[in-house]
Formats: structure tokens, C-alpha cells, sequence
């Protein structure tokens, strides 16, 4: 007869390759990332323009622009989906409008990112004659963001006690009161953590820009928002697939900064997460 | 005066509400107003089946089949390298590991969900295209299966995390139930949870297809971009993402080209809303 538990610890052997298989390459990738990429970071090259055709120099202006751009995004963004976010959990009832809206979330969440960018060009730069500009690259990546704003900061505002609303509602706040003095300072934390997500996630996207905004070289920062602007994926993509004979030391380089900026950001997000999780005193 | 103050927030949050249905909608408005008009320079059978892509040979040849075959090949390699091992490792994490370790994984399966796809992209080009090439002895190693390969890791965070939902979700008196029984774990998790988180294990798959189809970056980097119809998975293809990405720069406004791009636009967009709907249907089924 075979043995139950013989079989189970070859399942359970396959289970933890699975796992292993997963994890042990995507530590390769940022253990070599890091190691080639440290010697090429330098204060020149975090605040130096890029020169002799991108083969030397630094990437100041495209980490500059790719601040703005974020900046840009999250302005956008977050009043929308944070007030789309209250709607949701505050106001809206269990009925079609609401299965509606969430199935638009869902969508919004799974369109392909170069959809995005060919909506904004027909949109923001075609048709609203922004032009590839800082502008247009910042509302197409405010919407592509939008989804995890309004996802987060929903799950925060329904995480608070139903019993928080009801004792104010009883002293005699009204429904906005209530919201905006007892429920949004509990909810902080997780709309923070869904910001910081969204803002990591428009700080990585090249697709979305390539059309909107993205220059392939500028030496001077971008004066305006209707300024086309050099942005860090973007760059990193050209400096790897467009320019031939860079040194290997400055795509690591390059790669570093971007994989940094984006880890760092969904660290900070897990770290509020996690604290807020054992901190809460419901 | 503070009831009509209240009154324009209110309205404000309504609106808001709304937006993401006014954006899903003036993202389709925006796509057909601007690819519908390549159907007046050739049919939809014709765009759909036509076998070549010469955008800007005179007359242009606008036929997206090799670019369809390319994504199909290219997201079928990811889905048979990201299933089992995702759905694997999400059993894994839901069942096996212990407490702490399965926090750490779960945070950096997040962490590897973020990064961001230029980046991987990148790292394919310097490290599997060249192994890739090596393994097989090709002329070039950027080919469909290296695509898949990295593609394969953009999918499995979703699986993972979706699935792990799922598994978590399977209420704790089923597991106890067979526990009582007699069975081992392995018993359990293959005859028990596995079945019962069937449906969130299916929107699990479907949303990690769905993102390998939409992913631009890193296939454009390195599955070769070759518009021809792939004899096999060692050879370089172009997908419908990549093509878009690689051409709109060079494609004049109002041109055929221009338009034909909008249309694979429009394409993509019902194939990511087919997958959503579908796999969000299959969510909800479990809440019975």
C-alpha cells in the first residue's frame, strides 16, 4: 500500500521548490543589480546631465523628471480616488450603480499600460492639444494609478468599527462630520500605504509615457508643465535598447536608482501596513 | 450654509464615485474614435486574419495575425511556466510555511510585483537572452521563450497573492473535517482546500494571464520583434503590446499606420476586459 505520508512529503518538496523557484531568482536579480550597479553611483552621476550621447555623465534630469511626473500623478490622483473611495464605503448601497463602479475598478486596474498611452495621446496630447508634456504624462499615469488608490483606501475606511460612526451620528454630527472627523483620521494609515503604492507604480511605468511625455534626450530641466520631460524607465529603456556601445556600469547604475526608488517606496507602504495591522485597538 | 457646504461635498463624492466609470468609458471612447477609421482602408477580417504586417510598405499591409499569434505564443510559455509554480508556491505560503517565514515571503512577493518591468526587461537582455542563446545555440537569443521566461515572473506575484486569498478563504471546518478523518495534510490540501478554492484559483490564473498579455516593456526588449508568424518558441515574435510601443513614435497622426495602431489598442482593450470580467465573475462565485 503507499504510503500517505511518503507521497506528502514529495508534495511538500515540489510546494517549497515552487516556492524557492520564485524566490531565489528575484534575489539574483536585485543581488546583481546591486553589485554592478553600486560603482556606478556616484553624486556626479545622480546630479550630473547625461553627455557624450548618454555614454557618460549622470541622469539628473531624469530623475527630476520622473519626480515631477509622479508629483503630477498623485495630485491628480488622490482627490479622486480618495473621495471615489469614500463614495464607495460611506454612501453607496448594495445595488447595480455599485457592481458597476467596482467592475470599472477592475477594469481601470487591468487595462495593458501601453493602452494607457495610446488613450492619453488621443486624449490629453491630440485632442486637448497638451502636446507630449509633462501635463499629459502626469493625468495618463493619475488615472492608470487611480484603481489602487480607490482599492486601499476603500479596504481603510471600511476596516474602521461601524461603531465609531454610530456613536457620532448619536451625538449629533452629520453624516460629513462624522466622515471627515472620525473616520478619515482612523483610515490614514491605509490611504497613506495605497498613496505610496500608486506612487511607486507610476514612478516604474514606461509605457504609459512613451507617447505623453517622454523625451529620448533633453540636457536642460523641463521650465513647465507643458515641457516634455526625460523620466527614469524610459531612459533606462533607451539606454539599453537604443544607444549602442553604453557601458554596462551605467544601465546597472541607472537600474539601481530605478529599483531602489520603486522597492523603497512599496517598503515604506508594507512597513505603515504592518505597524497599523498591530497597532490597531479594534 | 454648512448644510449646503455639506450638500457640495456630498455631490463632490458622488461624482468622484463615478470617475471610474467615466474613465473606463472615455478610455474605449477614445480608442474606437481614433482605430475605428482604419476600417475604412480594410475590413476587420482582413486586419484580424490578414497573415502580414508592413505598416509602411505602399500599400500599407495592416493583417495582426502574427502579432496575435506572437502574444498567444508568448503568454501561453508564461502561463505554462507561472501556473504551477505560482499556484505551488501559493499553497506554500497559505499552508506549509511557518508563521514568519510566510510574512516574509508574502512581502516579497510584493516587492517583486513592483518591480518595474523596464527593469526586467533590462536584466533579461543581459542575463537569459545571452544564457538563452548559449543553451539552445541560436543565432539570437532573444526568441519567444526568453519572453516567456521573464514574462513567467511577472504573472506569478498575482497568481501567488490571488491564490493565496483564495486558499486562506476556505473556511477552517473544512480542513478540521478531514483532519478528523484521518487524512494528511497533503490529503487535505489536494482533496479538500484545493477544491473548494477552485474558483479563486481560476480568477488567480486568469489575472496573471491577463497581465502577461498586457505587458509592454519587457517584451519588447526582448522577444526580438519579428512581425512574422512564429515557426516556433526558439524564434524571435513581435506581440500586439510591443508593436504599439515600438511603432506609435514614428506613426504620422491620422495615417493608416496611426489608425491600425489604435485598433490593436482597441483589440487589447476587449481581450484585458473579457479576462477582468471573467475572472471577477469567478471571485464573486465563491462568496455563495
Amino acid at each position: 500500500m503507499r504510503n500517505p505520508y511518503r507521497s506528502q512529503n514529495i508534495a511538500f518538496f515540489f510546494l517549497l521548490l515552487a516556492t524557492l523557484l520564485i524566490v531565489v531568482p528575484v534575489g539574483l536579480i536585485v543581488v546583481v543589480i546591486i553589485q554592478k550597479g553600486l560603482p556606478a553611483i556616484s553624486w556626479q552621476f545622480l546630479t550630473d546631465i547625461p553627455r557624450q550621447g548618454m555614454r557618460a555623465g549622470g541622469i539628473f534630469p531624469a530623475i527630476v523628471g520622473t519626480a515631477y511626473l509622479v508629483t503630477g500623478a498623485i495630485v491628480f490622483a488622490l482627490p479622486i480616488g480618495l473621495l471615489a473611495a469614500i463614495y464607495l464605503s460611506e454612501y453607496s448601497k448594495d445595488n447595480i450603480l455599485n457592481r458597476l463602479i467596482k467592475l470599472s475598478i477592475v477594469n481601470l486596474a487591468g487595462v495593458p499600460s501601453v493602452v494607457y498611452g495610446l488613450f492619453g495621446l488621443a486624449l490629453f496630447v491630440i485632442f486637448f492639444k497638451f502636446g507630449a508634456s509633462i501635463l499629459s504624462g502626469s493625468l495618463t499615469l493619475g488615472i492608470m494609478i487611480l484603481p489602487i488608490i480607490i482599492t486601499t483606501s476603500r479596504e481603510a475606511l471600511e476596516s474602521v468599527p461601524y461603531s465609531f460612526r454610530e456613536v457620532s451620528l448619536s451625538l449629533g454630527a452629520s453624516k460629513w462630520q462624522t466622515i471627515r472627523h472620525i473616520v478619515l483620521p482612523n483610515a490614514i494609515p491605509g490611504i497613506l500605504t495605497g498613496t505610496i503604492l500608486g506612487l511607486g507604480r507610476a514612478a516604474g511605468e514606461t509605457a504609459p509615457i512613451l507617447f505623453t511625455v517622454a523625451a529620448f534626450y533633453l540636457p536642460q530641466l523641463p521650465g513647465s508643465v507643458f515641457d516634455q520631460a526625460m523620466a527614469l524607465p524610459y531612459h533606462l529603456y533607451v539606454i539599453s535598447t537604443q544607444v549602442p556601445n553604453v557601458d554596462e556600469k551605467i544601465r546597472y547604475g541607472t537600474a539601481l536608482v530605478l529599483l531602489t526608488l520603486v522597492l523603497f517606496m512599496n517598503l515604506v507602504a508594507i512597513i505603515i501596513r504592518y505597524k497599523f495591522r498591530k497597532r490597531k485597538k479594534w | 450654509m454648512r448644510k449646503l457646504k455639506e450638500l457640495i461635498v456630498e455631490k463632490a463624492i458622488l461624482i468622484c464615485g463615478l470617475a471610474s466609470i467615466f474613465f473606463v468609458g472615455l478610455i474605449f471612447l477614445f480608442l474606437l474614435r481614433e482605430g475605428l477609421a482604419v476600417f475604412s482602408f480594410i475590413t476587420p477580417f482582413k486586419f484580424l486574419a490578414g497573415k502580414s504586417w508592413y505598416p509602411i510598405s505602399e500599400p500599407p499591409q495592416l493583417g495582426i495575425l502574427p502579432l496575435i499569434l506572437g502574444s498567444l505564443l508568448v503568454t501561453f510559455g508564461a502561463a505554462v511556466i507561472s501556473i504551477p509554480i505560482g499556484v505551488g508556491c501559493a499553497i506554500y505560503i497559505a499552508e506549509i510555511a511557518p508563521l514568519r517565514i510566510k510574512e516574509t515571503l508574502k512581502a516579497g512577493i510584493e516587492l517583486l510585483a513592483a518591480i518595474p518591468s523596464v527593469v526586467l526587461g533590462f536584466i533579461g537582455m543581459v542575463t537569459l537572452v545571452p544564457l538563452v542563446k548559449s543553451v539552445f545555440h541560436l543565432p539570437t537569443g532573444l526568441t519567444a521563450l526568453s519572453g516567456s521566461i521573464m514574462l513567467a515572473f511577472m504573472a506569478m506575484p498575482t497568481i501567488v497573492s490571488v491564490a493565496e486569498d483564495a486558499l486562506y478563504s476556505v473556511p477552517k471546518n473544512y480542513k478540521e473535517g478531514a483532519f478528523a478523518l484521518g487524512a494528511t495534510h497533503w490529503q487535505t490540501i489536494w482533496r479538500v482546500l484545493l477544491p473548494a478554492a477552485s474558483s479563486g484559483i481560476v480568477a488567480a490564473v486568469m489575472l496573471g494571464i491577463g497581465r502577461v498579455i498586457g505587458e509592454t516593456m519587457a517584451v519588447m526588449m526582448i522577444t526580438g520583434n519579428a512581425a512574422v508568424i512564429p515557426r516556433s518558441i526558439l524564434a524571435p515574435v513581435r506581440t500586439l503590446t510591443a508593436t504599439i510601443a515600438a511603432e506609435m513614435g514614428e506613426a504620422v497622426v491620422g495615417s493608416e499606420h496611426y489608425f491600425a495602431l489604435f485598433a490593436i489598442g482597441i483589440v487589447l482593450f476587449i481581450i484585458s476586459f473579457a479576462i477582468n470580467v471573467t475572472a471577477d465573475l469567478f471571485l464573486h462565485k465563491r462568496q455563495l
